[in-house]
C-alpha cells in the first residue's frame, strides 16, 4: 500500500526514537498509586491496539481489493442495504470491550482515590499543598513545618495531600507517584499516595493558571523515614517561623525559589472547609474569604518569632529569565540513565 | 484610557500585523473603487439572502480564520520547538493559544460546516432556499460581526489569555483585568445568537421543505447529520449564552457567580462551559460524518451500507453527548462514583462511533473505489480518526485520565479527532461540492499534492505529542528547560507544522490555479453523484430547482440516471423567491459596535449602538416585502443556457 507506507515508517521511527533516548515518566511509576495507573494505561493501550488492528486490516483489505483498476472496469458494485447480523456483531463486540474497560476504570479509580492497598493500617502523613501565583506551599501540620516549592516524603508511608489554592485553579501532579488533582480556592481535594522507591521526582502544576505557569515546578524527594525525621528536625532547628505578615508578602510574590519554615501558615490562614462553603462578607485579606472565616478555629501560634526565613536559593525568579533548573529532572540522573 | 493602552504596543510582530491590516484594508477599498465593484458587492453579496452565496461567504470567512488560527498554531509550535526559546513571551504565548482554540472551533470549524450546510442542504432535499432566508443572512452577519470583534482584540486592547475554556477565577476580573476576556464573552455571545438561529432555521428547513416523497428515512446522510446537529445546537448553545452572560456580569458589573469571594463557584463555570463544550464537539463532528458518508458512497459507487444503523448511531451519539461533560474535569475531586458514571457514558460513545466506522468500511466492500481528492481525505479520515477515537477511550478512563489530564497526550488526542474528523471533512466537502457552486472542479493533481503534504505533516506534527504527554509535558507551557528532554519531539512537531502550512498554502493555490485554468464542467454531475444536488446544472441557478423532483427512494438521482429518466421534465411554473435585504448586514454592523463599546465599558456609545440594534430589528419586523416571482420564460431560458443548449 502506497498510502500506509510513510505513516508506518513514521510510527516505527518514533517508537525507536522513544525507546532509545528517553523514558516515559508516566509509565515509570515509583509508588503503588502511579503503578496502578501505569498498568491501567498499558492494559488500555493493548486493548486499543487490538481494536486498531481490526480496523486497519479491514481497511487495507477493502482498499487493495476493491480499488478501481483496469481489470475491473465496467464492474457495477451491488446494491447492499446492510446486514443485521454484521451490524449487531460490531455493536455487541464494542459493548463488551467497553464493559471490560468500565470495570477496570471503576476499580482502578476506587483504588487510586483511597489509601494504597497494604498501607491502610498506617496513619497517613498529612501534607497541605496550597498554590499561590506560581508557587506551591507545603504545610506539615503534624511536624509543624512548611516548605515552598519542594516537598519531602518518607517512603513506605501513606501520604495524604490536601490541596487548595489562593487563586486560580491549579493541579498538583507528581506523575511518578500519583495522578493529578485540582487545587481550588473554595474546597479541599485529596490525593493519597505512597512512594516506595527513594528518589527525586518531578512535581508540577498541570493546570494553566496564568503567566508564570510554565515555571511552576517543584521537587518531590522521597527518602527513608529516618532521613525524613532528620530533615524535619533540621528545619525545626535551623529555620525561622512563618509569620502572617511574611506569608502575606510571600503570597504576593510571583515566583520564589525553595524556602523552609519552622511553622505553618495553617494557624493564621486555615484551608477552606472541605466541600463548598459560602459566606456573605466582603472582607478580603489573604486572597480567600473562606480562609479568613476559618481563622478562629485555629489558635494563633504562641510564639511570635519574627526571624527572617532563609532562602535556599535565588528568591526572585522572573518569568522571562531562563527557566530555573527543574529539580524534577534530577530524577533522571537518580534513576541512572 | 490612554492610547497606548487602547492599542497593543511594544511587540514588533503586532506592529507588523497592524501595518498589514491597514494595507490590506486600503488595498480592498482602493480595488473596489477602481474596479467600480461597490454596487456589485452590495447587490450580490452584502444584501444577499441566497443560501448558496451565504454559504460561500461562510466558507470564505472560515478559510481566512483557518489561516489566522494557523498562524497562531505555527507561532506556538515555533516557541516550543526548542528549550528556552525566546520567540514569544509568556503573555503573548497565552494569548495565541487562547485565540487559536477559540478561532479554530468557533470561527473556523463551525462556519466551514455552516457554509457547506447552507450550500448543500436545500439542494439535497429539493428546496429553493432555507425556511427563513433573511434570518439566515442575519445568522451569517452576526457570526461575522462576532468573528471580527474577536479578531481585532490582538491589536486593540489585547487578546483573551485564559485559554479557550476561560476557566474562572483566572478569567475573572481579579486575575485578568485587561479587556481580553471581555472580547471573549461578547464576541462569542454575538456569534452564538447567529449559531442558535442557524440551528432553528435548519431544523425547520429539513422538517418542512423536503421534496414531495422524501420521507425522513429517504434523506441523504449529510442532511440527517445536519438535522441532528441542529437539534444539538438548540439544546447546547443557550447554555453557553447564559454562561457568557454571567461571565460578562462578573467581569463588568460586579456580580460574583464564579469569583473566589462571596459564594462564587469557579467550577460552576467549568460545568456550564463543558455542558455546552462537549456537545459542541459533536456539532462539528456529526456533519463531518455526514460529508464522509456522501463522499465514500459516491466514490465507492455503492449506496451507503447500514443506512438505518448510521442514523440510529448519530441519534445515540447526540443523546450521549449531553451526558459526558464531567470527563473534562475528572480531576476536580468529585469522587470515584461520579467519575465512574461519566467514564462509562463517555466510553459508550465509542460504540455508535465504531458502528459508523464499520459501516463505512463495508460501504467500500465490493465497491469500485476511485481515489479522487475528496475521497482521499475521506479515506485518510478512517485510520487517523480511529487513533483519535481509541485514545479518546483511553482518556475516558477516569483513573488513567489523572495522568493524561492537561498534558500533551490530551492535546494530541483532540487534534487527532478534530483534524481528521472536522478539517478533513470540510476540505473533502469543499473539493467535492466546489464544482456544484462554481461550475468547475479543483485540479486533481494539485489537490492530491496538497493532500499528501497535509496528511503526512499532520501525523508528524501531532503523533509526537502523545509521547510528550506521557513524558509529563503539560499543555499551555510556553517554555521548558533542556533537562526535561521535551526538546527533540517538539522540534519534530515543528517540522510537521511547517509541512502543514505548506499543505494549506498549496490547497489555496489550487483554488487560484483551478479558477484560471481548470476546464468548466457542463454536466452538473462531474463525480457521477447520487443525491439531488447533482441533478441540477452547475453553477446552480438562483432558484435551484426549475421543477421540484418527486422522490420515491434513497439516491433517487442515481437510480434515475440508471433508468435514463429525467427528474426535471415536468412543466415549469413561475418561481417565488425572497428579496435581498440590507438590514441583516446593518444589524451585524450595529452588533459589532455594540459589542466593541461594551468590551471597553464605554456606556454612552454602547447605548447608542444598542438603540441602533433595536431600531434595525424594529425596521425588519415592519418590512412588508413578500419577495418576487421569476417568470416562466426566464426560468426556461436559464435552464437551457445552463444545460449547454443554445438559447
Amino acid at each position: 500500500m502506497k498510502k500506509r507506507g510513510p505513516l508506518l515508517a513514521l510510527f516505527f521511527g518514533l517508537t525507536m526514537l522513544l525507546s532509545g533516548c528517553s523514558s516515559l515518566t508516566v509509565l515509570d511509576p515509583k509508588g503503588p498509586a502511579a503503578r496502578t495507573l501505569s498498568d491501567t494505561i498499558i492494559f488500555s493501550i493493548l486493548m486499543m491496539v487490538g481494536v486498531l488492528a481490526v480496523v486497519y486490516i479491514l481497511y487495507v483489505y477493502m482498499l487493495v481489493k476493491y480499488r478501481a483498476k483496469k481489470s475491473n472496469e465496467g464492474y457495477v458494485p451491488p446494491h447492499e442495504e446492510g446486514s443485521t447480523k454484521l451490524e449487531i456483531t460490531w455493536t455487541v463486540i464494542p459493548i463488551i470491550i467497553v464493559l471490560i474497560l468500565s470495570v477496570v476504570t471503576v476499580r482502578t479509580t476506587m483504588a487510586v482515590e483511597n489509601v494504597p492497598e497494604g498501607y491502610e493500617n498506617q496513619e497517613p502523613l498529612v501534607i497541605y499543598a496550597s498554590s499561590s501565583n506560581w508557587k506551591w506551599h507545603f504545610s506539615y501540620p503534624e511536624q509543624g513545618i512548611e516548605t515552598v516549592n519542594y516537598v519531602n516524603l518518607p517512603t513506605h508511608r501513606p501520604v495524604e495531600f490536601r490541596m487548595y489554592s489562593f487563586g486560580p485553579i491549579t493541579s498538583l501532579w507528581i506523575p511518578q507517584l500519583a495522578g493529578q488533582k485540582y487545587a481550588m480556592s473554595d474546597m479541599v481535594t485529596k490525593i493519597n499516595l505512597v512512594a516506595d522507591v527513594p528518589g527525586s521526582y518531578m512535581g508540577k502544576n498541570a493546570n494553566f493558571n496564568g503567566e508564570g505557569f510554565a515555571h511552576m515546578n517543584f521537587e518531590a524527594l522521597a527518602m527513608s523515614q529516618a532521613e525524613f525525621d532528620e530533615w524535619v528536625q533540621d528545619v525545626k532547628n535551623n529555620e525561622g517561623e512563618l509569620t502572617e505578615a511574611e506569608f502575606d508578602k510571600l503570597l504576593e510574590t510571583p515566583h520564589v525559589g525553595r524556602m523552609s519554615f519552622a511553622s505553618t501558615h495553617l494557624s493564621f490562614s486555615p484551608p477552606p472547609e472541605e466541600g463548598h462553603h459560602h459566606s456573605g462578607s466582603t472582607e478580603k485579606e489573604n486572597g480567600n474569604q473562606e480562609h479568613q472565616d476559618n481563622k478562629e478555629k485555629f489558635p494563633e501560634p504562641s510564639s511570635t518569632d519574627e526571624d527572617e526565613a532563609e532562602f535556599d536559593f535565588d528568591p526572585n525568579v522572573h518569568p522571562d529569565d531562563p527557566t530555573p533548573v527543574d529539580p524534577g529532572d534530577e530524577s533522571t540522573h537518580h534513576e541512572g540513565h | 484610557m490612554k492610547w497606548d493602552e487602547f492599542f497593543v504596543t511594544g511587540d514588533p510582530l503586532i506592529y507588523g500585523a497592524m501595518v498589514s491590516i491597514v494595507l490590506v484594508s486600503l488595498a480592498i477599498l482602493v480595488g473596489l473603487t477602481y474596479f467600480k465593484k461597490w454596487g456589485y458587492l452590495w447587490r450580490e453579496w452584502l444584501t444577499t439572502v441566497d443560501h448558496k452565496k451565504i454559504g460561500v461567504m461562510y466558507i470564505l470567512a472560515a478559510l481566512i480564520m483557518l489561516f489566522r488560527g494557523g498562524v497562531d498554531a505555527v507561532m506556538m509550535r515555533a516557541q516550543t520547538s526548542m528549550p528556552d526559546m525566546k520567540f514569544l513571551d509568556g503573555q503573548h504565548y497565552n494569548e495565541i493559544f487562547t485565540t487559536h482554540g477559540v478561532i479554530m472551533i468557533l470561527f473556523m470549524a463551525m462556519p466551514f460546516i455552516f457554509g457547506l450546510m447552507n450550500v448543500i442542504i436545500p439542494l439535497q432535499i429539493g428546496a429553493r432556499d432555507v425556511a427563513f432566508p433573511r434570518l439566515n443572512a442575519i445568522s451569517f452577519w452576526l457570526f461575522f460581526a462576532g468573528a471580527m470583534l474577536f479578531n481585532i482584540s490582538f491589536v486593540i486592547g489585547g487578546s483573551p489569555d485564559a485559554g479557550w475554556s476561560a476557566y474562572f477565577p483566572l478569567a475573572g476580573i481579579e486575575f485578568s483585568p485587561h479587556v481580553g476576556n471581555n472580547y471573549y464573552s461578547l464576541a462569542l455571545q454575538i456569534s452564538g445568537i447567529g449559531t442558535l438561529m442557524t440551528g432553528l432555521n435548519f431544523i425547520v428547513t429539513i422538517m418542512k421543505m423536503r421534496a414531495p416523497g422524501m420521507t425522513l428515512m429517504k434523506m441523504p446522510m449529510f442532511t440527517w447529520s445536519v438535522l441532528i446537529t441542529s437539534v444539538i445546537i438548540i439544546f447546547a448553545f443557550p447554555v453557553l449564552t447564559v454562561a457568557l452572560l454571567l461571565m460578562m456580569f462578573d467581569r463588568q458589573f460586579g456580580t460574583q457567580f464564579f469569583t473566589m469571594q462571596n459564594g462564587g463557584m469557579d467550577m460552576l463555570w467549568a460545568n456550564l462551559f463543558w455542558v455546552w463544550g462537549h456537545p459542541e464537539v459533536y456539532i462539528v463532528v456529526l456533519p463531518a460524518f455526514g460529508i464522509f458518508s456522501e463522499i465514500i458512497s459516491t466514490f465507492a459507487k455503492k449506496n451507503l451500507y447500514g443506512y438505518k444503523s448510521m442514523v440510529i448511531s448519530m441519534l445515540v451519539i447526540s443523546g450521549l453527548s449531553f451526558l459526558v461533560w464531567a470527563h473534562h474535569f475528572y480531576t476536580m475531586g468529585q469522587g470515584a462514583m461520579v467519575n465512574g458514571f461519566f467514564s462509562i457514558t463517555t466510553m459508550a460513545i465509542a460504540v455508535p462511533t465504531g458502528v459508523k466506522i464499520f459501516n463505512w468500511l463495508f460501504t467500500l466492500h465490493k465497491g469500485r473505489i476511485e481515489f479522487t481528492t475528496p475521497m482521499l481525505y475521506s479515506l485518510a479520515f478512517i485510520p487517523i480518526f480511529t487513533i483519535g477515537g481509541v485514545t479518546g477511550v483511553m482518556l475516558a478512563m477516569a483513573s488513567a485520565d489523572y495522568q493524561y489530564h492537561n498534558t500533551m497526550f490530551l492535546v494530541a488526542h483532540f487534534h487527532y479527532v478534530l483534524i481528521p474528523g472536522t478539517v478533513f471533512a470540510v476540505i473533502a466537502g469543499f473539493h467535492y461540492w466546489f464544482p456544484k457552486v462554481f461550475g468547475f472542479r479543483l485540479n486533481e493533481r494539485r489537490g492530491k499534492t496538497a493532500f499528501w503534504f497535509i496528511i503526512i505533516s499532520f501525523n508528524v506534527t501531532f503523533f509526537p505529542l502523545f509521547f510528550l504527554g506521557l513524558q509529563g509535558m503539560t499543555r499551555r507551557m510556553y517554555t521548558y528547560s533542556e533537562e526535561t528532554g521535551f526538546g527533540p519531539l517538539n522540534m519534530l512537531s515543528m517540522v510537521g507544522a511547517i509541512g502543514l502550512t505548506i499543505g494549506f498554502i498549496l490547497l489555496v493555490y489550487n483554488i487560484y490555479w483551478s479558477t484560471r485554468y481548470e476546464p468548466r464542467d457542463t454536466t452538473g454531475d462531474p463525480w457521477d453523484g447520487r443525491s439531488l444536488e447533482w441533478s441540477m446544472p452547475s453553477p446552480v441557478p438562483v432558484y435551484n430547482f426549475a421543477v421540484v423532483p418527486e422522490i420515491t427512494k434513497r439516491d433517487e438521482f442515481w437510480f434515475a440516471k440508471q433508468e435514463g429518466k429525467s427528474l426535471s421534465d415536468k412543466k415549469i411554473e413561475k418561481i417565488h423567491m425572497p428579496s435581498n435585504s440590507g438590514k441583516p448586514f446593518i444589524l451585524g454592523i450595529a452588533f459589532f459596535f455594540l459589542g466593541f463599546f461594551v468590551v471597553f465599558s464605554w456606556w454612552t456609545p454602547a447605548i447608542v449602538a444598542g438603540i441602533a440594534v433595536l431600531l434595525t430589528m424594529a425596521a425588519m419586523s415592519f418590512d412588508r416585502d413578500d419577495g418576487y416571482y421569476i417568470p416562466v420564460e426566464e426560468v426556461v431560458q436559464s435552464e437551457k443556457r445552463l444545460r449547454g443548449e443554445r438559447v
